[in-house]
Order: C-alpha cells, then sequence, then structure tokens
C-alpha cells in the first residue's frame, strides 16, 4: 500500500508538471517561482532542524565504544574506534560520513538446519548506499557548471574523468547510472527483503522514488530527448543571478526533472534525509571516550535524593556497633 | 512459573514476519516472556509514583486518570532535555543494519524484537505528536496514538531489551537502543510501570547499600565466610576492613559477588590478591554495591544511587577507588558518575599503583580504575607470583560482557590476566569484543519467571560457547560481570551443559603464589586441583 502511494505520489508531480507547463503554460511558475521556494525551503528547513538539534542539550558522554580503550601503556588503544581526544573522534566521523564505516561492519546472521548461528560476508547494503549517495554526489558537481560561468576547473576536470566513456559521439557520465543503479538496488532491498520490507513505510518508499525519478529523468533528458543545455544554463544563471527570465521552449522533461528536485529540496528538511545533518550530532559517534579523564557537564544536571551515611548509621548503629564496624557517633 | 520447552523446540524459530502489519499485531504476555511487576513498597521507598499492587498480566494498570498527559509530557521534557533522543527518533531510514543484530531477535524470531522495530514502538507516537503527516496521514507514515495497548506494547518490549548496545555498533547514524529504551523505561516509571527484579534491588539498594538488601553485620558476615574459605584453601587469613578511615584505596565490588558462587569465587581471587599485594584499602558497607539498577529504572534514580561512592569515598578519605567485576556497574562509572556526581572529591587523587607506581592517567577525573586495569598492570611489571598449572584441566574462553565492551572498551585487559593464568580460546570473532553478544539477561532482566526469554535472549551467546567447546573443548567460560555470573550458569546449562562460568579473577586466585600458603590441594571452589597428582608421583 505504502508503496504504491509512494510511487503515485511521484507520478502525481510528474503529470501535475506536465499539464502545468504543456497545457496551461504556467512555466514562469514551475521554472522560476517553483525553485525559489524550493531552495529557500530547503535552506530555511535545513538550518532549523540543525539548530534544532544543536541547542538541545548532550547530558552524557554515550560514545558506542567499537575497540580497545585507553588504558595502559602497553595495551594498544583503538584510537578510531575508541577515540580519546577530539582529533581521533574527527579521524572516526570522516570515515563514517565518507565511507559508511558502521554499515561496513555488518553481516548477515542466519540459524542453520543444525541449530547453529552462522554470519556471513554481507555488505550489499554498504555497497548500494556508497553507489547512491557518492554518485549523488558527483552528478551534484557536475550540476554546479550551469550555475557558474566561467565554469571551475574542478568540475570540467570531474566531466572528463565522469564521462571517459564515449557512446555515440556522447560522453556517457557514469555516476549519474551508478546512482540511479545504487537507488535501484536499495528499492530492491525494501520490496524483496521480509524484515526490510516489513519495517519500511511511506516515508522510505516515496524520497526512493523521488529520487529515481529524478535521476531517469535526468538521465532520459540528457541522453534520449536532448534538451537544449545552453537555454537551461540561461535559466539556472538567470536564477543565481537574481534576474530570473524563462526562455522559451525548454523540454518538458526538463520541467519533470526540475519539479522532482524542488519537491526533494522541500521534502528534505522534514524528512528522515535530514540523516544527511544529524550523524554529525549522532553522541554515540562525535564523542570521545575520555569521560574518567575529562568531566562531561550536564546543564540540567538534576538536584536529587540521596540516603545519607548519617541516615544509614542511624537505621543501624546497634547492629554495626555488635559486629565491630566503626560508628561516626557512637553514643 | 511455566515449563521451560526443551533447546531443540526452543530453536524452531520463526523468522518470517507475520502477515499483519506490526501496528496491527497485538502484544501477547507468554508466560515465561515476561518479567512481574513492581510492587508498592519498593517504589514508595524511592518516591517512585503511583505505587499499588498490580500484576503485568492484569487488564486494569491502574493508572492514574490523565496518563497520556503525563507520559506526552514526559516525552517532551525529554526530547527537550536529550539531544539523543530527539535524534534517534528523527534520523533513522530503516535501512535494517540492526534487524539481525539483537539477540532477542535472533532467540525469538519476533519482529519487534528488531531494534529498528523496537525504536519505532516509541517513534510512532512521537510521529503523531511531532510531525505533520504523522497528524494527518498516521498508519502509512508510521504514526500511531498513544493508547493503552500501545503503552502495554512499551511496557513488554521495553523490558525485553537488554540495554546492551550490540545495534548501535552496526547502525550508520550510531542510534543506540539502550538509550531509546532507558529513555521510554524512564517514561513507563511516571506511571509507577517498573518491574519488581529492578525496583527490588533499587529500593534495597538505596536504602541499605546493596541489591540484596543485606544489612552491615550480614555483610561483614559475608566476608568472614568467605575468608573463611580462603584460609581454608590457602592457609592464609586475610585481614580485611570495613568502613576504614584513612584507608588508601576504597573497594567497590559488585554485591553478586559477595554472595552468590561463582562471583564470590572472583571476588576471593581479588581479595587475596590485594592482601598478597599488600595494598591499603577497606570495603564499605553503606556502598556495598557497584552494580547500580538505576540505570534501568531512570538517570535521576541512577545518580541517587551512584552518589553514595563519592559520599564514601569522601568520608573514609581514602585517595583512590577502585571497582570491581561488573558490568553495567562499569558503564555507570565510565560514562555517567563524574558527570552526574563529579567533581571527584578534593582527598581523591589521580590513581597510582601503590606497587608499579603506574598512573592511571585514564581515570585521572573519576579516580576510579576497573580491578582488571589495575591487575593487568600488575602483571607487566612481574609483581604477581603465579602457578598457573593449577589452572590444569581448565580450558577457558572470555565472554566480552556489554557494557565494558561497548560502554568502556575494556577487552585486553582482562584477556592480558587470562593470558597469565589458563589456556583458553577466543569465540568467533563476530561474537566477542565490540561485537559481543549479551548473555541475554541484563538491563533488569534476569528473574526466573522470564526465563524462556532469556534462554532466547542468550541463545547466540551460548552458541558460541558451544562453537569452542566442539572445536578447543572449552569448559569455562570466564567474564567481568556479575549479572554475567548469576545468568549464565543457567544458560549454559541450558544449552552447553558443562561449561561453567567464572570471574578472571577466580583463575588468578587459583594461579596466585601467595607469601606463607599451605601446599594448594584445591581451587576456589574446593575442588581438587589436576596437577597435584603429577606432582606426588
Amino acid at each position: 500500500m505504502s508503496i504504491l502511494v509512494g510511487l503515485l505520489l511521484v507520478v502525481a508531480i510528474i503529470a501535475i508538471t506536465y499539464i502545468g507547463v504543456e497545457v496551461l503554460g504556467l512555466s514562469a511558475l514551475f521554472g522560476i517561482v517553483l525553485p525559489y521556494v524550493a531552495v529557500a525551503c530547503f535552506i530555511i528547513g535545513f538550518i532549523y532542524r540543525i539548530v534544532k538539534w544543536a541547542k538541545s542539550p548532550v547530558p552524557f558522554r554515550i560514545p558506542t565504544t567499537c575497540g580497545q580503550q585507553k588504558s595502559l601503556d602497553f595495551i594498544k588503544q583503538n584510537k578510531i574506534e575508541n577515540p580519546s581526544s577530539k582529533g581521533w573522534v574527527v579521524v572516526r566521523m570522516i570515515l563514517e560520513v565518507l565511507t559508511f564505516r558502521s554499515l561496513f561492519r555488518n553481516t548477515k546472521a542466519e540459524l542453520t538446519e543444525d541449530g547453529n548461528l552462522a554470519y556471513q560476508w554481507e555488505k550489499w547494503l554498504w555497497l548500494f548506499a556508497l553507489m547512491f549517495h557518492w554518485g549523488f554526489f558527483f552528478v551534484l558537481v557536475r550540476h554546479l557548471r550551469f550555475i557558474t560561468d566561467p565554469v571551475p576547473g574542478f568540475v570540467q576536470l570531474w566531466e572528463k574523468i565522469d564521462g571517459v566513456f564515449w557512446v555515440n559521439l556522447q560522453a556517457l557520465y557514469l555516476t549519474g547510472f551508478i546512482m540511479v543503479a545504487g537507488l535501484g538496488l536499495l528499492l530492491c532491498r525494501r520490496l524483496f527483503l521480509d524484515k526490510v520490507r516489513y519495517i519500511s513505510l511511506l516515508n522510505d518508499y516515496f524520497p526512493l522514488f523521488l529520487l529515481l525519478g529524478i535521476g531517469c529523468s535526468g538521465i532520459l533528458m540528457r541522453y534520449l530527448t536532448h534538451v537544449d543545455v545552453t537555454r537551461i544554463k540561461e535559466l539556472a544563471m538567470g536564477w543565481v543571478t537574481f534576474n530570473p527570465t524563462v526562455p522559451g521552449d525548454i523540454s518538458i522533461m526538463f520541467y519533470i526533472h526540475l519539479a522532482l528536485v524542488c519537491v526533494l529540496l522541500i521534502y528534505f528538511p522534514l524528512s528522515k534525509l535530514m540523516h544527511a545533518g544529524g550523524i554529525f550530532f549522532s553522541p554515540t559517534r562525535n564523542m570521545a571516550n575520555n569521560n574518567r579523564m575529562v568531566r562531561h557537564e550536564n546543564p540540567w544536571n538534576p538536584v536529587v535524593k540521596v540516603h545519607t551515611y548519617e541516615e544509614y548509621e542511624d537505621e543501624f548503629r546497634d547492629k554495626m556497633r555488635a559486629v565491630g564496624l566503626p560508628l561516626d557517633k557512637d553514643e | 512459573m511455566t515449563k521451560l520447552a526443551k533447546p531443540a523446540d526452543l530453536l524452531k524459530i520463526n523468522y518470517k514476519p507475520p502477515m499483519t502489519s506490526w501496528m496491527d499485531t497485538p502484544t501477547v504476555y507468554k508466560p515465561g516472556t515476561y518479567s512481574y511487576a513492581c510492587k508498592p513498597e519498593s517504589l514508595k521507598i524511592v518516591d517512585m509514583p503511583n505505587p499499588r499492587t498490580w500484576q503485568t498480566t492484569d487488564e486494569d494498570w491502574q493508572l492514574p486518570e490523565n496518563w497520556k498527559e503525563i507520559v506526552l509530557d514526559g516525552l517532551r521534557d525529554r526530547l527537550q532535555r536529550f539531544r539523543s533522543l530527539k535524534l534517534f527518533m528523527d534520523v533513522c531510514v530503516r535501512c535494517g543494519a540492526c534487524a539481525d543484530k539483537c539477540h532477542f531477535f535472533l532467540g525469538s524470531g519476533d519482529p519487534k524484537n528488531m531494534p529498528v522495530l523496537r525504536a519505532e514502538l516509541l517513534r510512532s507516537v512521537y510521529r503523531k505528536e511531532y510531525t505533520l503527516a504523522g497528524k494527518y496521514m498516521a498508519k502509512m507514515v508510521g504514526a500511531r496514538e498513544l493508547t493503552l495497548p500501545v503503552l502495554k506494547e512499551w511496557f513488554y518490549y521495553f523490558f525485553q531489551c537488554t540495554e546492551c548496545r550490540r545495534c548501535s555498533v552496526f547502525c550508520p547514524y550510531g542510534i543506540d537502543t539502550a538509550e531509546i529504551t532507558m529513555l521510554a523505561r524512564e517514561l513507563l516509571g511516571l506511571l509507577g510501570l517498573s518491574i519488581d527484579w529492578i525496583m527490588g534491588p533499587v529500593s534495597a539498594c538505596y536504602m541499605k547499600g546493596n541489591h540484596l538488601g543485606i544489612q552491615p553485620h550480614g555483610i561483614v558476615d559475608s566476608f568472614d565466610m568467605i575468608n573463611d574459605d580462603i584460609e581454608d584453601i590457602t592457609g592464609v587469613r586475610l585481614d580485611l576492613s570495613y568502613n576504614r578511615k584513612g584507608a588508601e584505596i576504597l573497594y567497590v565490588p559488585p554485591s553478586g559477588d559477595v554472595f552468590a558462587t561463582p562471583g564470590t569465587y572472583s571476588l576471593m581471587g581479588q581479595l587475596m590478591l590485594f592482601h598478597e599485594m599488600g595494598l591499603d584499602y577497606t570495603l564499605s558497607t553503606y556502598n556495598s554495591e557497584g552494580g547500580n539498577f538505576g540505570l534501568f529504572t531512570s538517570n535521576e534514580m541512577m545518580k541517587r544511587l551512584n552518589a553514595k561512592i563519592y559520599a564514601e569515598a569522601k568520608r573514609l578519605g581514602v585517595k583512590f577507588i577502585i571497582g570491581g567485576e561488573c558490568g553495567h556497574m562499569w558503564r555507570v562509572i565510565n560514562q555517567y558518575m563524574d558527570t552526574m556526581n563529579g567533581p571527584a572529591p578534593d582527598n581523591l587523587e589521580v590513581p597510582v599503583s601503590p606497587v608499579t607506581g603506574t598512573v592511571f592517567h585514564n581515570a585521572a577525573g573519576t579516580k576510579m580504575i576497573h580491578v582488571c586495569e589495575f591487575t593487568a598492570d600488575l602483571l607487566k611489571h612481574n609483581k604477581v607470583k603465579l602457578d598457573p598449572s593449577r589452572n590444569k584441566g581448565v580450558i577457558a574462553t572470555y565472554h566480552d560482557s556489554c557494557n565494558p565492551a561497548r560502554a568502556m572498551g575494556l577487552l585486553d585487559e582482562p584477556r592480558y590476566i587470562l593470558d597469565h593464568c589458563v589456556e583458553w580460546y577466543e569465540m568467533p570473532e563476530e561474537t566477542i569484543r565490540e561485537n559481543t553478544f549479551c548473555c541475554g539477561s541484563g538491563a533488569g532482566l534476569g528473574n526466573d519467571e522470564n526465563m524462556e526469554m532469556r534462554m532466547r535472549g542468550g541463545f547466540p551467546r551460548a552458541n558460541a560457547v558451544k562453537y569452542v567447546k566442539e572445536k578447543h573443548g572449552v569448559n569455562m567460560l570466564a567474564c567481568v560481570c556479575a549479572i554475567d555470573r548469576a545468568a549464565l550458569p543457567a544458560l549454559m546449562k541450558y544449552w552447553n551443559p558443562g561449561v561453567e562460568v567464572c570471574g578472571v579473577h577466580e583463575l588468578l586466585g587459583n594461579a596466585l603464589v601467595m607469601t606463607g600458603e599451605k601446599k594448594r590441594e584445591e581451587n576456589l571452589r574446593f575442588e581438587p586441583l589436576q596437577n597435584v597428582e603429577e606432582d606426588d608421583e
């Protein structure tokens, strides 16, 4: 059910865009107003969510330690997985964010016929996730060409590397295909693995279909419908110079691509996609395991009632005296 | 109490999720898989709300009329106080990496024991209250109203999590189900909902200083008996002191090691070592508990119970503190104590081993070190005379207790001690160190009525022990946790008969050569030593 709704929502966005641009001729709405609104929503929403997390206190230092602690000189500390200083926390975070290190640990547990648990190699989730995220990142890098003039050297360089394969006299940008393949495989996991299907919600299917829509429309427009790139660049430069005009005659495929991106930008801060910012705030990853060395302050450290030694001795004085325990007040 | 099924029957686990969505699958309180409700007396002692006589299986839980408001206010309050909770409610993408990492899921196949769904139980209510989509599209976006069945579901599953943090190792965002469970239990506590096996120890510990509620003279008696046993076995009588002002060190073991085997054997090993090293240390009856079931109740309760350690260290004027072999105790000390009850009293100093002069910089703030850190340092400096042949016949393996592994990283210190004392083998790498599996009875769930769930939850651990038992003939499971020592014997008896359980320091105690000792003929369990016959020949 939520699979279907997720898909239908994306189809609806496409249909609305088609009707809006082709039938009603609202190219200014879809080409100028919507992008501005979407970017504003994204920036404001993203910052709002980050600020909200950043402002909430971290009462306790609770890193998940995944290796040997710092203790005695002759015992080798695992500085990455059990950092005791800020510098190594940064290393741990970099590995987490750029290589999905925790996901790389993944194994699959299976109960065998003879009643034993076997742990098997299972890096597919890690691989698919890496494919999508890095693919997406490099696709974004390439898109910088539309909003820069002159196009920076690193973008041009990356285009050369990314488009090293040529088919039909044009460069085939690998990262776009890797991104879409990653998304497709992630979707397959949700559809075909029992456990993952059982936990999946509309909140999971919708962004997958949305991103697939973005990726596929992008690929279609570049390799099949051949949109007029110069006009798109004109439009995009208009956005960033705050002097937008709608050049006539851009393919509908572009408007669909753009509308899906805009919906993604609007949806992003409202959704689980915020894990992109959230990962940096995760107290089990971004804190050093040095609580026995350096005190961590809890801003709301509560005042609590305790049972004092005096109360304890008052209650048990006779019994304590009888077994010869020292007393603070011996009356 | 219901009869426990045979191991082969318990292993008929169906991992296929049911046809109904998890929101439509009702919670069944099956005998053997839940814990009994807390008693009103224990709640009253520690000023917790709604003390009354009730049972988990009662239709009517006798909740206050505005219970829903209390829980939702409590949730709002905690979302503001804990970044962890807010973040963990927001960022999960349901990738499923955690699903088969939970020992309770592996042992039961119940999808709500997948860490992701355990968290969704709470997250669904969060969505309803705090997200736009949750308000209007409810079920499709995983949102739902807080109702009595939901509350009962929370109680069942949040007291079916041992806060072991294994899932958080594998989560790409480090979402820690232990944190979610702890806060969910705080919410339940606002309605006076907890279990007897937690609130009993909490209230006893608050008033009397230890989980069993043993009074001061009883503690002295127990140590006397331990001392008698040591004297019988070694011919050496230890000079134990209690509540002694001016001692250099306060030693805080978990009380489980004082009152029940096989913990007592491990405690004997530690006391013998301290004696042999001539440590100037004292025990406390007021603070006769290293463990802290407050951790399983609320952060405030944890603070109230933990406060005694520094209070006693201050009153006695000691220089530093040594803590015993206990799992969750070390989560509290390593990650919470200094924050909650610190800074350490002025009389405490950065711990320095009086035997080797080693400065424990890693405890420069809390001034409290783990006994395994202390012992490993002694061994490194050759300060301890050992005769490992006394452990002949023992083939050990080492179980990393969850909290020292994943909330501290005490991994190689106990291994270093074992290296010096006994022949031992590692279990498969997916089941040790940061990947270690829980005993299935942690976080207050080690009670008898919960036995089926304990055996299910402990299955992954037991199965790894079985592997080294068959491969290397392992017959001893060593650990550094008092809950392990209470829980693992039953687990081994059920899954791997013939494997015994011990603390690391028991094996050290067996091997320890003491000044003035008689010829040892028995180990600390009064069993004949296997190396004796050979010597005689």
